[in-house]
C-alpha cells in the first residue's frame, strides 16, 4: 500500500498566484534556527519564500504551486530538523489583530498630538509667567486646537464607541465618565480660547488619551499573545489519521479531512484519532490519556474506541462514527458547556474598581459645579472648576494600574515555563486555597520509563533493550530509551501479541509477555510492587526478569507537593485510574485526601462538594476526563501534553517535567494580586489628594499635566516589581 | 513672531512624517516580529562574496 500525506487543506493562496501555508514550528530557540529554516527553505526549488516568525514560533511559506507541494516542504524540513505543523489562522485570531492594530494607530496619532501639543502649552505655560501677548498665546491655543481636536475624535473612537455602547444599555462602564471628560476638556478649552482666556486644557485631554490607550494596547497585546500561543499548542497537537481511498490504498491526512463513515487504519504504536468502531483486527488499547485508566483494553470487531487513545500490538482498521458527535466526546463537551455557565460571572478586579468609579467622579464632579454655582461663583467659572475635577480624576492611573501588572506577571510566567491561556487567571490563581490533582500525566511524567531499574541485572536490562528497537510496541519505545540500546540483535523477529523471539551466542532470547517466558510469579510480584505499571518479561535461556514500565511520579513532586502543603493549601488528588495505582503514588507523596476510578462528572461532583464547602478550588489535569473539571474549578492548569480539549478549557498551560511551575504559577499570581490592589490604592490615594485642590479651583493646565503623568509613571514603576523572581 | 511664522508648521511637519512613517511601517507588517528583526540586522548573507 502506498502511502502518500495530503495537507491541501491548510494551503491558502499568497500573492501573485503562489500557494501559501502558515506553519507552527517545533524546536525553534534562537537566530541560527531561524536562518536554518529560511535557508534550508529557500534551496527548495519552487519556494519562493520562507519567513520565521521568531516571536510566535510560526513559519510561512511560499511556493509556486506547479514547482512543490505542502508535503514535500514538510519533509524538506524534517530533513533541516524540525517538526512543522500546518494550520489555519481561525478567524478570531485575525479579527484580534485587525483591533489591535487598530488600538496601535490610535495609540500612534494620540502620542504625536500629546508631544506636539505640550510642546505648545509648555511654551504658554513659561510665558504665562513671563511676557507673553494675548495673540502669542491665542495661536498657539488655536494651533494645539487644530492639532489636538481631530487627534482626539479619531484616537478617543474605541472609548466613545464603548461608551455610547454602554450608555444604549442603560449601564456606565468606564470608557463613559472618560469620554465625557475628553470632550468636555475639549469643548471648554475651545470656548477659553474665544475668551482669549489664560488656560486651556487640551494637552490634558489628549495625554488622558495616550495614557489609557497605552494600557488598553498592552491588555490586547498580551491576550493576543496568550491566544497565538494556544494556536501554537493545537496545531502542534493536530493529529492526522491514515485513511482508505480505495480497497487498498492508503493517505495520511489531516483530521480536518476526515468524515463520517470512512474507514481509517491505526498501526500497532499509534494513537487513535478518531472515535469510531472497530470493523476489522485485534489488539490492545491503553485509554490513560482519556480516562486515566493505565490497565490496557482489548479491542476486536464491534468495540468501540475513542480519539486519543493508544493502539498497542494490532493493526486495527476503525469506521469512523459521527465526527463531532462521538460518544465520550460529546458527553465531554456537554459537561465543558454546563461548566463554563455555571462558573458564573467571575467579576474581575478593573470591572469591579470601574463600577464604582464611575458614578462616584460624575457626583464628585456635579457636586463642585453646584457648590460653586451656590457659593456665588457665577456659570462660567463654576463649570470650568467642575471639569477640572472631571479631568484630573484622570483614570490614566486606574487604566494602567492592571494591565501594566499582567502584563509583567505573564513575562515572569513565561520565565517559570507557565503560559498563560486566560488573561484574568491571575487574580483568580491568587485566590486559591485548595489543589486537587489528576495522577496520571499530570502527577506521573507524561511518558513512561523503566520503574524497577535498581532490581534489575543491568546485562538484562541491555538486552532487553536491544530486543525492544525490533519491536513496534509502544511500551518498546520507552524501553529502548531507558537503556539506551543501540543495535538491535539480527535474527529478532516480532509475533505480535506475544513478543519478540532471538537468538543470542546460541541461546534463545524474548522479550514479551510474562507468561510466555514463565515468569507469571514473579510477574505477579512485580505487579504488587508497582501497581500502575505495564509488565515486560526479559528472558536468555533459562534467566529471566520482569520489567515494569510505567509513568513515574515527577522527580519534585513530592518536594512541590511539601511545598504546597507547607504553604497552606489543602491537597487531594481525584484520578480515573484504579485503586491500587492511585493509593501507591498518594502515599507516595503523603497526600491523604484521594478518589480512584472517577469518570468526568464524578469530578465535577467532587469539585461542586468542595465548592460547597466554601473552598477555592484548582484542578491540575491533562487528560479528557479532566477536561469539565478544568472548566469547572476557580481556576485550572494543565501540562502541555495534555488532550487538546483539556488545554483549551485550562487556564494555563506548564511546559516541561518538573511540577514546580504549578506552584510558581500560584506563587506569582498572589504577588501579581497583591500589586494590583497596591496599584489600585496608588490610584485613590493620588485622587484623594487631587481632587480637593481641584474643587478648590486650584488646578491649572500645568499640574494636571504633572498629576496625570505622575501618577502613570508611579503605576508603571510599582507594577514592574510583579516580574521578580517569586 | 515672524520666525514661529515658519518654525511651528515646520516642526509639526516633522512629526506628521514621523507619524506617516510610524504608520507605514506598521501596516507593512514591521511590528509582527521584534525578537526575530533583531537577529537578521545581524546576518550576513546578503552580502558579495561572504
Amino acid at each position: 500500500m502506498s502511502d502518500t500525506r495530503d495537507f491541501s487543506v491548510f494551503v491558502r493562496p499568497g500573492d501573485g498566484g503562489r500557494a501559501a501555508m502558515d506553519l507552527a514550528v517545533e524546536g525553534i530557540h534562537c537566530a541560527a534556527c531561524m536562518r536554518a529554516i529560511e535557508k534550508g527553505l529557500a534551496a527548495e526549488p519552487g519556494v519562493a519564500g520562507a519567513r520565521v516568525n521568531l516571536a510566535n514560533r510560526r513559519l510561512t511559506v511560499e511556493w509556486e504551486p506547479a514547482k512543490s507541494t505542502p508535503e514535500r516542504i514538510l519533509e524538506r524540513l524534517e530533513a533541516i530538523g524540525y517538526r512543522a505543523y500546518p494550520f489555519s489562522a481561525d478567524g478570531a485570531e485575525s479579527a484580534e489583530k485587525r483591533e489591535e492594530k487598530r488600538l496601535l494607530v490610535c495609540l500612534a496619532i494620540a502620542g504625536f498630538a500629546a508631544m506636539n501639543v505640550m510642546l505648545l502649552s509648555v511654551s504658554v505655560w513659561a510665558g504665562n509667567v513671563s511676557d507673553i501677548t494675548v495673540e502669542t498665546r491665542d495661536f498657539f491655543h488655536w494651533l494645539s486646537a487644530l492639532i489636538a481636536l481631530p487627534a482626539a475624535l479619531y484616537a478617543g473612537r474605541p472609548f466613545f464607541e464603548s461608551a455610547a455602547r454602554a450608555l444604549r444599555a442603560r449601564a456606565v462602564n468606564m470608557d463613559v465618565p472618560i469620554s465625557l471628560g475628553v470632550l468636555l476638556a475639549l469643548g471648554m478649552s475651545v470656548a477659553e480660547t474665544l475668551n482669549h482666556a489664560e488656560h486651556a486644557y487640551f494637552d490634558s485631554a489628549v495625554m488622558l488619551l495616550f495614557f489609557l490607550l497605552v494600557g488598553r494596547y498592552l491588555e490586547r497585546a498580551m491576550r493576543r499573545r496568550t491566544r497565538a500561543v494556544a494556536t501554537n499548542l493545537a496545531a502542534l497537537k493536530a493529529e492526522t489519521a491514515v485513511k482508505f481511498v480505495s480497497e487498498s490504498e492508503i493517505r495520511t491526512v489531516p483530521l480536518a479531512a476526515i468524515s463520517v463513515g470512512d474507514l481509517v487504519l491505526v498501526r500497532p504504536g499509534e494513537r487513535i484519532s478518531v472515535d469510531g468502531v472497530v470493523e476489522e483486527g485485534r489488539s490492545e488499547v491503553d485509554s490513560s490519556l482519556v480516562t486515566g485508566e493505565t490497565r490496557p483494553l482489548a479491542a476486536a470487531p464491534g468495540i468501540e474506541v475513542y480519539a486519543g487513545t493508544l493502539n498497542l500490538t494490532g493493526a486495527l482498521r476503525i469506521r469512523v462514527r459521527a465526527a463531532e458527535k462521538g460518544t465520550l466526546l460529546a458527553e465531554v463537551q456537554a459537561l465543558l458547556d454546563k461548566a463554563s455557565e455555571n462558573r458564573g460571572a467571575y467579576v474581575q478586579l478593573a470591572d469591579r474598581a470601574a463600577r464604582l468609579y464611575a458614578p462616584v467622579v460624575h457626583v464628585t464632579a456635579l457636586a463642585t459645579f453646584l457648590g460653586w454655582l451656590a457659593y456665588g461663583l457665577g456659570w462660567h467659572d463654576s463649570l470650568i472648576i467642575a471639569i477640572t475635577v472631571l479631568i484630573i480624576t484622570c483614570p490614566c492611573a486606574l487604566g494602567l494600574a492592571i494591565p501594566a501588572v499582567q502584563v509583567v506577571a505573564s513575562g515572569a510566567l513565561f520565565r517559570s515555563r507557565v503560559l498563560l491561556n486566560a488573561g484574568d487567571a491571575l487574580e483568580r490563581f491568587a485566590a486559591i486555597d485548595t489543589i486537587v490533582f489528576d495522577k496520571t500525566g499530570t502527577l506521573t511524567l507524561p511518558s513512561a520509563s523503566v520503574m524497577n531499574r535498581d532490581e534489575l541485572d543491568p546485562a538484562l536490562l541491555a538486552l532487553a533493550g536491544r530486543l525492544a528497537l525490533s519491536s513496534r510496541h509502544p511500551l518498546a519505545g520507552a524501553l529502548a530509551k531507558a537503556s539506551a540500546a543501540r543495535e538491535p540483535l539480527a535474527d529478532a523477529r516480532e509475533e505480535p501479541g506475544t513478543g519478540v523471539f532471538a537468538t543470542l551466542d546460541g541461546r534463545p532470547v524474548f522479550l514479551g509477555k510474562p507468561e510466555t517466558a514463565g515468569l507469571g510469579l514473579e510477574a505477579g510480584r512485580v505487579a504488587m510492587a508497582h501497581p500502575s505499571a505495564a509488565l515486560i518479561a526479559v528472558s536468555i535461556g533459562e534467566k529471566g526478569a520482569v520489567i515494569a514500565i510505567g509513568q513515574e511520579l515527577r522527580g519534585d513532586a513530592r518536594a512541590v507537593i511539601d511545598r504546597l502543603r507547607a504553604a497552606g493549601y489543602r491537597l487531594a488528588i481525584l484520578s480515573g485510574d484504579h485503586e491500587a495505582a492511585v493509593r501507591a503514588a498518594a502515599g507516595a507523596l503523603g497526600i491523604e485526601d484521594y478518589a480512584a476510578g472517577l469518570k468526568p462528572q464524578d469530578k465535577i461532583t467532587r469539585l461542586e462538594a468542595l465548592r460547597a464547602e466554601g473552598r477555592i478550588v484548582m484542578m491540575v489535569g491533562d487528560g479528557l476526563n479532566d477536561a469539565p473539571a478544568l472548566a469547572a474549578a476557580h481556576a485550572s492548569i494543565s501540562p502541555i501534553e495534555a488532550a487538546h480539549v483539556a488545554q483549551a478549557a485550562a487556564d494555563a498551560v506548564f511546559i516541561g517535567e518538573a511540577l514546580k511551575p504549578v506552584a510558581d504559577a500560584l506563587a506569582i499570581g498572589r504577588r501579581a494580586h497583591r500589586i494590583m490592589i497596591e496599584n489600585l490604592w496608588l490610584a485613590v490615594i493620588y485622587n484623594f489628594i487631587a481632587v480637593p485642590l481641584a474643587i478648590a479651583g486650584f488646578v491649572t493646565p500645568l499640574i494636571a499635566a504633572l498629576a496625570m503623568s505622575g501618577s502613570s509613571v508611579l503605576v508603571t514603576l510599582n507594577a514592574i516589581r510583579a516580574g521578580r523572581a517569586a | 513672531m515672524n520666525v514661529l511664522v515658519y518654525l511651528v508648521p515646520l516642526a509639526l511637519g516633522l512629526g506628521l512624517a514621523g507619524l506617516g512613517a510610524f504608520v507605514w511601517s506598521m501596516k507593512s507588517g514591521q511590528f509582527e516580529d521584534l525578537e526575530g528583526a533583531a537577529h537578521r540586522v545581524l546576518a550576513d548573507d546578503d552580502l558579495p562574496g561572504v
